[in-house]
């Protein structure tokens, strides 16, 4: 009897803690850990807390949805500050895409403005660099499977098929987090693009970016992975946070309140 | 039950619209009254004639006439004053950036803890102000944002505005929030990143903003040629 009742608190105990944090919709758990990204703070380790990403990049008929909820994004409405030229130019009107364009396609052309406000008006927000690249460094079995060749020849592949922004998502097979399309898509705004110091200037208007690309980081850099990942953070690099570009779309990620959060 | 729900998507949606829509005040037809759905249910979209909104069907209002006077006064699409972020200043008051609004802003981020290139940076505002006519100086507002708000409270900054002799009415010093900083410094396309706990590394930009908060000019590295800078601040001041 007692062992009965015991094993009854057992199994509510345990479905209450499941209940706790319940996972978010269309979101994956990532278990956080140390890392060491290609660049780094001091150029070495960093720390990324656990935290949820979505599956799949924004697609465009989410940021329809957005779109009429915030009209102040539509792309007549939005203003210079926030976003260039370019900004939904594969749009027709201010709530419709062209018919060229596919609902389930990742949305491009937007800048870092509108993509940080979406995130945060879904109460999310943008990955980090280092987030975006700890998740990215896993393929389907291996959280850093950077030093597997054969991981680093398939990102490059993807990164020569041309015009993938115009493919629909989840075409990519997940990774070991659950999360599909990090490579072979788009390029994804993170919500510190602007800490790559790097820019056709950086000699000159940076103070110290030798930790950077001049210095001794880029000539150490000898595999494929370096590569892609040169290539990665140099787009960031170039970028201005009002750029809205073909190829460039995003995702949002969560905090899991520190309660929850059990890597440190 | 589901005037339960009905109530609640409406709450839901009231939430909403006061969390994220920050009104977007546009330029609209004025010769002709307008109407709008009060919730703005399609956004800014006007009505010529009164009735019900198609969406929640609340009667639509007409559009205040009051906003035709502001227009003179309005922001401009490129003005940073469109952006809401918080901010304190080094006497502890909170602010907008449009609080600013009325003086020709010559603005740069820094982080006081810097030992590197922001003494140089800071010499290099001092330097600009050197060479402004005290008569200019009540047309213009010296501002540094620090890129370490965790580091530099108010107190820090005004300690560090007293260790810099930079504590007259002319110079403001702004704690931002991280995200408020990050924000602002994309507006500047001003790149900065945390090296260690107490170092960052940074561009060196001296930016400088009209009376509406436009950027006029932006002059860039350490210790270069102020003439540029000072001439537009000189023409602004005018």
């Amino acid at each position: 009897m007692i062992k009965n009742q015991a094993s009854r608190l057992l199994f509510v105990l345990l479905v209450f803690q499941t209940m706790l944090y319940a996972q978010s919709e269309g979101m994956v758990s990532i278990k956080g850990s140390r890392y060491l990204p290609l660049y780094g703070r001091d150029s070495t380790v960093v720390a990324v807390k656990d935290f949820e990403m979505d599956v799949y990049p924004i697609t465009n008929s989410q940021y329809v949805d957005f779109i009429k909820k915030y009209p102040k994004w539509q792309k007549s409405k939005v203003i210079s500050l926030f976003a260039d030229k370019g900004y939904l130019v594969n749009w027709k009107s201010d709530t419709e895409l062209k018919d060229s364009e596919k609902p389930n396609s990742p949305v491009t052309y937007v800048s870092w403005f509108a993509a940080k406000d979406y995130c945060e008006c879904q109460g999310k927000r943008l990955p980090t660099i280092d987030e975006w690249e700890y998740v990215a460094m896993a393929d389907k079995t291996t959280k850093d499977a950077r030093v597997k060749p054969e991981y680093n020849a398939e990102i490059l592949a993807w990164y020569e098929a041309p015009r993938t922004n115009e493919n629909t998502i989840g075409l990519h097979p997940e990774n070991f987090w659950g999360v599909h399309d990090l490579h072979g898509l788009v390029w994804e705004w993170t919500l510190d693009f602007n800490s790559v110091l790097i820019s056709g200037e950086s000699r000159k208007d940076v103070d110290k970016d030798n930790n950077l690309f001049c210095g001794s980081a880029a000539v150490n850099a000898t595999d494929l992975m370096n590569y892609a990942a040169f290539m990665r953070y140099a787009i960031r690099g170039s970028l201005k946070a009002k750029y809205s570009m073909k190829n460039l779309g995003f995702r949002c990620v969560k905090d899991i309140p520190n309660e929850f959060n059990s890597s440190f | 039950m589901k005037h339960l729900k009905i109530i609640f998507s409406v709450l839901i949606m009231t939430i909403a619209f006061t969390a994220c829509n920050s009104k977007t005040s546009k330029n609209t037809s004025e010769a002709l009254a307008v109407y709008q759905c009060p919730m703005q249910c399609e956004g800014d979209k006007m009505y010529r004639v009164a009735g019900s909104c198609p969406v929640c069907n609340m009667d639509l209002k007409p559009v205040e006439k009051a906003s035709k006077v502001l227009e003179t006064n309005e922001i401009s699409e490129a003005s940073i004053f469109n952006l809401t972020s918080k901010w304190h200043t080094e006497e502890g008051e909170e602010i907008q950036l449009k609080d600013l609004k009325g003086k020709t802003l010559v603005m740069v981020m820094i982080y006081t803890s810097c030992k590197a290139a922001c003494p140089r940076l800071v010499a290099d505002m001092r330097n600009i102000e050197a060479e402004i006519p005290k008569e200019n100086l009540k047309d213009l507002n010296f501002v540094l944002i620090s890129i370490d708000p965790e580091t530099d409270t108010p107190e820090r900054l005004k300690a560090f505005a007293i260790e810099n002799l930079m504590d007259d009415e002319q110079w403001t010093f702004l704690q931002g929030t991280e995200s408020g900083v990050r924000e602002f410094a994309n507006v500047l396309a001003m790149k900065y990143k945390q090296i260690s706990p107490i170092d960052f590394s940074h561009s060196n930009i001296i930016s400088v903003f009209n009376t509406k908060g436009e950027l006029i000019h932006q002059q860039e590295g350490l210790g270069v040629n102020n003439k540029d800078t000072v001439d537009t601040i000189l023409e602004l001041t005018q």
